[in-house]
């Protein structure tokens, strides 16, 4: 169980401010992981704000997150929801015995066209 | 004219024909690309957790070696111009982060974000000029239909990557017209192929890649172009059945300096 983060260490390490956001929910709509997150885009910014932390802490919906900003660009107020994932995110994998992705399991992950490219963003995403 | 680039590892290894189209067409126009000296490789993508700033390093000295030359840095792969991209906007807009990362180089000289970042579709565009370009076509595309395939990483976030309409790019569209092909404008030009989740997630990337091509497909392309290997390798990975070709590889062709590119 990762405990909680406090929500202000969040909003410090990710510069968000979710009391901007206006709940429209675009974020979510035009996420590509949408399907796979178990919290979306927009209930990060809103459990965060309200300090329910551990559970975004214990989802694997931070690993589902492709880092591809369109949530960001998208949102009409700027709050930028995936930078506050990334937060979350970051939090965990940081913590002793949490790295989601090891070295050990990347040789099956692999044939022989992945660029490197996969193998070294997969590591800055889910590991430490 | 020269500029300093910064290739990348990708280019180095499973995509050479990014790298080496580049450099080829590049000297066409007069413009040698300088490769920075021991770059490290930029990690992929750019974190954006103001807690996260080893990971900024790499694309710092590269920034810094480039405009202590007097050089703008110019990058083709999509991921490693989005990092170095941020990573200069970051230096020049977050002062606390630009000292902390100045303890690491310590060498005397703060940087600020002063060098200027291209991409090379910008190069061509900004530098080169796409009439300069179309003049040097000795093998026109004929009205071959392409659908430019940009993804995230060359359009976002726009605030900072400012290449492009991030919601209806042009410069890719242009780049096929002075090559004499047809542009495809298609919806999903500018969604994600599901990236680095192809690792662990080979049905989500599939998912996401299949968006893409059947709608490209759906439009009319007979080719989608693109500046990222990951795209390049999820669209291929998943079944394309139109080939999936580097930009650079198409504008060596018209340019008559590589065979035909239809692999
Ligand atoms: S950056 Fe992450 S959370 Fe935001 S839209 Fe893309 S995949 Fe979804
Ligand atoms: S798009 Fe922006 S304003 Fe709308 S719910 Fe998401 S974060 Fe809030």
């Amino acid at each position: 169980m990762n405990k909680a983060y406090p929500t202000e260490e969040l909003l410090r390490i990710s510069g968000v401010n979710p009391n901007k956001c206006m709940k429209c929910g675009k974020c979510s709509a035009t996420c590509p992981a949408y399907d796979e997150m178990e919290y979306h885009p927009h209930q990060f910014v809103s459990m965060v704000n309200s300090g329910d932390i551990e559970p975004l802490m214990n989802s694997e919906s931070i690993f589902k997150c492709l880092s591809c900003f369109a949530c960001v660009d998208r949102c009409p107020r700027g709050v930028e929801p995936a930078k506050l994932i990334e937060a979350v995110r970051i939090a965990v994998v940081r913590k002793q015995g949490n790295n989601h992705l090891l070295a050990d399991d990347v040789p099956n992950m692999l044939d022989d066209e992945i660029p490197q490219q996969a193998i070294v963003s997969a590591f800055r995403k889910y590991s430490k | 004219m020269k500029l300093s680039y910064f290739p990348g590892c990708t280019l180095k290894n499973k995509a050479k024909s990014l790298d080496i189209y580049a450099r080829k067409s590049s000297e066409l126009f007069g413009i040698t690309l300088e490769e920075i000296d021991n770059w490290q490789c930029c990690g992929g993508v750019y974190s954006t957790a103001k807690n996260d700033v080893a990971t900024k390093l790499a694309s710092v000295r590269a920034l810094k070696q480039a405009y202590e030359k007097g050089q703008a840095l110019v990058t083709v792969c999509s991921a490693c111009h989005n990092v170095i991209k941020q990573t200069n906007h970051l230096m020049k807009n977050d002062t606390a982060i630009a000292k902390k990362i100045d303890r690491y180089i310590n060498d005397g000289s703060m940087y600020t974000g002063q060098a200027q970042v291209y991409h090379y579709l910008e190069m061509l565009r900004d530098i080169v000029g796409f009439d300069e370009i179309r003049k040097k076509v000795v093998n026109p595309l004929n009205g071959k239909k392409i659908g430019a395939y940009y993804g995230c990483l060359l359009l976002r976030p726009s605030s900072v990557m400012q290449m492009d309409n991030p919601e209806n790019p042009t410069i890719m569209e242009e780049l096929i017209s002075a090559l004499g092909g047809q542009s495809i404008i298609y919806a999903n030009r500018n969604e994600c192929c599901g990236g680095y989740i192809a690792m662990e997630s080979g049905e989500l990337a599939r998912k996401k890649s299949n968006q893409v091509i059947e709608n490209a497909k759906k439009a009319g392309a007979e080719m989608i172009i693109t500046a990222c290997p990951l795209c390049r390798y999820n669209l291929i990975k998943n079944g394309s059945d139109i080939p999936v070709v580097y930009f650079t590889e198409l504008l060596a062709q018209a340019l008559g300096i590589k065979g035909d590119t239809n692999e």
